[in-house]
């Protein structure tokens, strides 16, 4: 577990992700997977993935509050005092996260209800604080969004094919849209349960891991390794 | 809604609704510290307490102070304020009165602030309609059912030590798999009490 927010490898560079939107968007996606890589934020990329909808939404407001807070901690870098900073950054993801629920119980309702407490928990979720820490403090607003919106991205993926693997395997739809017919395949609860949820994703890690070592094992370290 | 009573939800959010195995809260704290049994044991005591307690606090100002001035929307931003104020006030507070624990306790505090299960579980308690009892039953139980996770994991990991993992697998990927299959036993249980 070497890779904590605050040593993630796309910002020891510093000042080379400046300018350098594409790097810092392909960093965010894949090299540096929040998810998979990282394994940071893993609580709701579990708790919401029981359908691919919920999942979508779920990315969706990542992307929102990550983008978001990442451009006003940056422009607001300068002024925060150091001492304080904690609480200034979580006052303003907070401020996002209020936003999205509000949106979220006004426009659709219903997924409102599903997604329940996992909304009000992107405040703690560790990418928006560890994006925040690790990048916003340092950078300009444009290449924060972009490192924001990216990381944001990256999350949704990885919780889009959680979800759909999920959905497929545990209800045999794809958005409702029936893939697996009953009448052959039998639904697997246990997938939509808890630890469908933990497998799925320690399968997927060790995938990644396996591809990641694969493109070469010089700067692609293994996530957690010990 | 009928009402649960206290004991039920204790042993509900011990065993058939464990915040970790069954509703995916504190995941990192999880992976990060379950490596040795006395860490996770320190960290599982310091969420026991501050989860107890934050979850009394919340509840008062939520029904106190929120409630009757129709602030309810702004509960997420309150509920991360006081859990990081209160934990902030118990370090200081045991710093200064008992060095012992402070050693032993101290350095979780911090993390615990970030721990998502304690503003789950404020949340929880606000979405399930809990009356203070309640609240505080739950509260007290949900850490429990935490360290009651993370210890098992802890000794699972010690176990694992001395297995061959495939190269892909090592770390978090293996420890994901088993916390599945730890899941899976405590749905065991499932046929006993049933909250949410």
């Amino acid at each position: 577990m070497s890779n904590l927010p605050v040593a993630c490898g796309a910002c020891q560079a510093g000042g080379v992700c400046q300018g350098k939107g594409l790097s810092t968007l392909k960093s965010g996606l894949w090299a540096n997977n929040p998810i998979s890589v990282q394994v940071l934020g893993i609580c709701s990329a579990l708790a919401v993935t029981g359908k691919l909808e919920n999942a979508l939404v779920m990315g969706a407001a990542l992307i929102f509050v990550t983008g978001c807070s990442n451009l006003f901690i940056s422009l607001l870098r300068k002024a925060i005092p150091r001492k304080i900073r904690m609480i200034a950054e979580v006052a303003i993801i907070a401020t996002f996260v209020i936003l999205f629920d509000q949106l979220l119980r006004a426009f659709y309702y219903d997924m409102s209800k599903t997604l329940g407490p996992y909304v009000g928990l992107i405040i703690t979720n560790c990418i928006v604080m560890g994006r925040a820490e690790a990048f916003a403090l340092q950078n300009p607003p444009i290449v924060s969004v972009v490192d924001g919106l990216a990381n944001g991205m990256g999350y949704a993926g990885v919780l889009a094919v959680i979800g759909a693997i999920r959905e497929l395997l545990g209800y045999g739809t794809i958005l409702d849209f029936t893939v697996l017919s009953t009448s052959w395949y039998v639904p697997n609860q246990v997938m939509i349960l808890a630890p469908g949820a933990f497998v799925v994703l320690g399968l997927l890690i060790a995938m990644f891991n396996a591809i990641n070592a694969g493109k070469g094992a010089a700067d692609a370290k293994p996530a957690g390794g010990h | 809604m009928d009402y649960i009573s206290p004991w039920a939800i204790i042993v509900a959010a011990i065993f058939t609704s464990n915040i970790l195995l069954a509703n995916f809260l504190g995941m990192c704290s999880f992976l990060v510290c379950s490596k040795q049994i006395g860490t996770s044991l320190g960290l599982g005591a310091a969420v026991v307490f501050v989860m107890t307690a934050t979850t009394a606090i919340n509840y008062g100002v939520y029904y106190g102070l929120l409630v009757p001035m129709g602030l309810e929307f702004l509960g997420f931003i309150i509920f991360i304020a006081v859990i990081a104020a209160f934990v902030q006030f118990v370090e200081m507070f045991v710093e200064r009165f008992s060095q012992g624990l402070y050693h032993a306790l101290g350095i979780f505090l911090p993390l615990i602030t970030v721990n998502c299960a304690i503003l789950g579980a404020a949340l929880f308690m606000i979405i399930r309609k809990y009356d203070f009892i309640q609240s505080l039953a739950y509260g007290f139980a949900a850490g429990v059912g935490w360290a009651l996770a993370i210890l098992l994991m802890a000794g699972l990991r010690k176990k694992m030590g001395y297995s061959i993992i495939p190269k892909a697998f090592q770390g978090v990927s293996i420890i994901m798999i088993i916390t599945g299959i730890m899941a899976m036993a405590f749905m065991g249980f499932g046929g006993m009490v049933r909250i949410q």
